[in-house]
């Protein structure tokens, strides 16, 4: 039977990055799904959760809980959205029985994009095919909160004609952190170079990531030093062929 | 942030020697600690962390019991502890022992609880003189540094730094090799430990059941601190105890494979009371200084008191992508890396320095390689939390609430947040390959002044995902 899927696409993906959306819609209709885009969405709560403005935090996770309460699967790009959603929002509803039990109701049904199509979808090969040399970039909460670190490899080396070129430090920080990429600009800028050395170092001539906020930081420092290196998510990898 | 904390960050991720000498290190520690808890070579690694987490949980839940303990079994044993309340009485304890017993000079072994406290500044006000022993102490006492980091004091420092120290503060040569510069200090600190009157350590681990203090080390300086003078003082912070000798199977193991990745320290000793009538080295007085400094303040909190379980192994230090930028001056105070970034405000307060708890990219590095399973993430967390709840100061954080009650508003309305958006994105200059290098002065504020000077941004789409996929429903 189908799965029904409701896509939270992130608010990063919505404004900036919308072809990583479109590319996993289209990869998850190909493998069989029922994808369906709840317009009322807008953002996960984690900017004000990470800046400590915890109010705020829990009336956009209020929210978000409101507009997906009727979803079967909530599918994601990005591994620190989904963990804000599936891990963060039950510290937030501590105080608030009503909310924390939405909040726990929801965390089984929120899945970070290669995550639901490996352990719930069961496929490892979407059928891809891109000819291109890429490293892969282990994001701070995939990793660490979600435990995700040999699923995007697993299905990276599914794709035809892409090799896998690991990183020294594929698991360090690319430093962004939401807004310490602001508030700790010059640190926060060292610290992509740091990541962008250790990628130049490979030979890629693209990084592939789960999220859309890693990439943008390291896209943002790899055009700044012009440098042919391209940054793709996981699903346009994925929706290539 | 205060202006000190700013600087200093920048003074040292602009620095390329400095930031080598830091990457390199701290690097170096983090691989021979990774190998150290391999699969292949400690198997039963995890399960050694979720025992020390829980015995120091039960510790900490049940210090009062433990400190009793302590206290009866290093009477037993000859000894005798002594509670202060901070850094005063702990000066003020030392200057009575030193003008009773007519001491003039002690050695010291290495101890970040010392630090804390300014042990050796306020004893050296009255006279007394205070070495450190342990090499890396020993250099950064003689330059009057802070120590860099909890387990490598001097790590900031190259072999020129450390000459050039030495010929500046001792009179010698210019002498760049390594070897020979510990000859240096060896000869100097052997005249130190025979004429010192008092011997003052820290402690690893105070064992509740035997009213021993264990240290670990690896110069064997603290051994002869703790035997060569007539008094030894153990000055240790009150979360060190561990309930039993038979802990330690479970905290040495830890210790040492995370602090430096040896399986263990050269040195390991076990010190209870002062020398017995049958034996031939030791002190013939034994005191154990336990300090609060702010620790039961810690103790009343219970969703951060797991902060109080650290056994300054430094790895955190080690592994964290910010501290290897910013190393461990630019903290501050003489905590540093991500276990500094969640005590120093809970013994100096939020605001002592409101933006450290900020200064983390949340990557969680820190609590994966934590022998004890702090959740520093999670505190740091918390206490953003915290210092968002105080008043704000000045304009630019009034600026900041006001903006987060209005994002708030505008999330919850998706009509709204889409007109927002859409209005932001007309603002957008040209860009090439979707990325913007530059943006008009009236742009080039807050955050965007912040992200564009390390990196371009990415322009906003052409259209975003909800308008494309609108137009693709519509029949």
């Amino acid at each position: 039977m189908a799965h029904r899927v409701s896509l939270f696409v992130t608010c990063v993906v919505d404004q900036l990055f919308p072809k990583v959306g479109l590319a996993m819609a289209e990869v998850l209709e190909r493998i069989g799904c029922q994808v369906d885009f709840p317009e009322a969405q807008t953002c996960c709560g984690q900017p004000a959760f990470n800046s400590g403005f915890r109010a705020e935090a829990r009336e956009v996770a209020r929210y978000f809980l409101s507009v997906f309460a009727n979803a079967e699967y909530v599918v994601i790009p990005s591994g620190s959205c989904a963990s804000m959603i599936s891990h963060h929002f039950e510290d937030i509803f501590q105080k608030e029985p009503a909310s924390l039990a939405a909040a726990r109701a929801m965390s089984p049904k929120v899945w970070e994009f290669s995550k639901f199509l490996l352990e719930v979808a069961g496929v490892e090969d979407v059928g891809a095919e891109l000819h291109e040399v890429v490293t892969y970039h282990d994001s701070c909460h995939a990793l660490r909160e979600l435990r995700i670190k040999q699923g995007p490899r697993q299905l990276l080396r599914k794709v035809r004609g892409l090799e896998l070129r690991e990183m020294d430090v594929a698991e360090e920080c690319c430093g962004f952190g939401g807004t310490f990429s602001v508030k700790f600009d010059e640190l926060s800028g060292a610290m992509a170079r740091t990541k962008i050395d250790s990628v130049v170092r490979t030979g890629a001539s693209a990084i592939v990531s789960i999220d859309s906020s890693c990439l943008m930081q390291l896209r943002g420092a790899l055009s700044r030093a012009d440098l042919p290196i391209r940054t793709m998510h996981l699903a346009e990898v994925l929706a290539s062929r | 942030m205060s202006a000190a904390f700013d600087q200093k960050i920048h003074e040292t991720v602009s620095n390329p020697a400095l930031q080598l000498a830091i990457y390199t290190a701290t690097g170096r520690l983090a691989d021979k600690r990774k190998s150290a808890v391999a699969d292949d070579y400690l198997p039963e690694y995890q399960e050694l962390r979720d025992q020390a987490s829980d015995v120091k949980k039960h510790t900490i839940d049940n210090l009062d019991y433990y400190l009793e303990q302590f206290e009866r079994n290093v009477d037993a044993h000859g000894g005798k502890v002594v509670y202060c309340k901070d850094g005063s009485e702990v000066a003020d304890f030392i200057l009575g022992l030193a003008k009773e017993k007519k001491a003039q000079l002690i050695v010291k072994s290495k101890s970040m609880t010392t630090e804390e406290i300014d042990f050796n500044e306020r004893l050296e006000h009255h006279g007394l003189e205070s070495v450190e022993t342990d090499l890396g102490e020993y250099i950064i006492q003689l330059a009057h540094e802070r120590p860099y980091h909890i387990v490598a004091p001097a790590l900031h420092m190259t072999r020129y730094d450390v000459a050039r120290v030495f010929t500046e503060k001792l009179g010698v040569a210019n002498e760049i090799v390594i070897e020979k510069q510990a000859g240096i200090a060896r000869i100097r600190l052997r005249e130190k430990f025979l004429a010192a009157d008092i011997g003052v350590s820290g402690a690893n681990f105070l064992v509740a059941d035997s009213g021993a203090v264990v240290l670990v080390e690896n110069e064997g300086n603290a051994r002869l601190t703790t035997s060569a003078p007539r008094i030894h003082v153990a000055v240790a912070g009150i979360e060190k105890l561990i309930p039993r000798a038979q802990d330690l199977a479970t905290f040495l193991k830890l210790l040492g494979r995370s602090a430096t990745g040896q399986s263990l320290t050269v040195y390991t000793s076990f010190l209870s009371g002062p020398r017995r009538s049958t034996e031939i080295d030791g002190p013939d007085e034994f005191y154990v200084v336990l300090i609060d400094n702010g620790r039961t303040k810690l103790l009343a909190d219970r969703e951060k008191r797991e902060s109080l379980h650290c056994i300054r192994c430094g790895a955190c230090l080690n592994i964290c992508p910010v501290y290897r930028k910013i190393g461990g001056h630019s903290f501050p105070w003489v905590y540093s890396g991500p276990i500094g970034a969640i005590i120093t405000p809970q013994f100096m307060g939020a605001l002592h320095e409101p933006a450290l708890p900020f200064a983390s990219s949340l990557c969680g590095a820190c609590a994966e390689v934590c022998p004890v399973k702090i959740d520093i993430p999670k505190i740091l967390l918390s206490l953003r939390a915290e210092v968002k709840k105080t008043p704000p100061r000045g304009i630019p954080e009034r600026l900041e609430r006001l903006a987060y009650r209005i994002w708030a508003w505008v999330m919850r309305h998706p009509r709204i947040y889409e007109m927002v958006a859409m209005a932001a994105a007309s603002l957008a200059p040209d860009s090439k390959n979707g990325y913007i290098r530059a943006v008009p002065a009236f742009l080039n504020f807050g955050p965007i002044r912040g992200w564009l000077s390390q990196r371009d941004l990415p322009a906003p789409a052409p259209k975003s995902f909800r308008q494309i996929w609108r137009a693709r429903s519509k029949p």
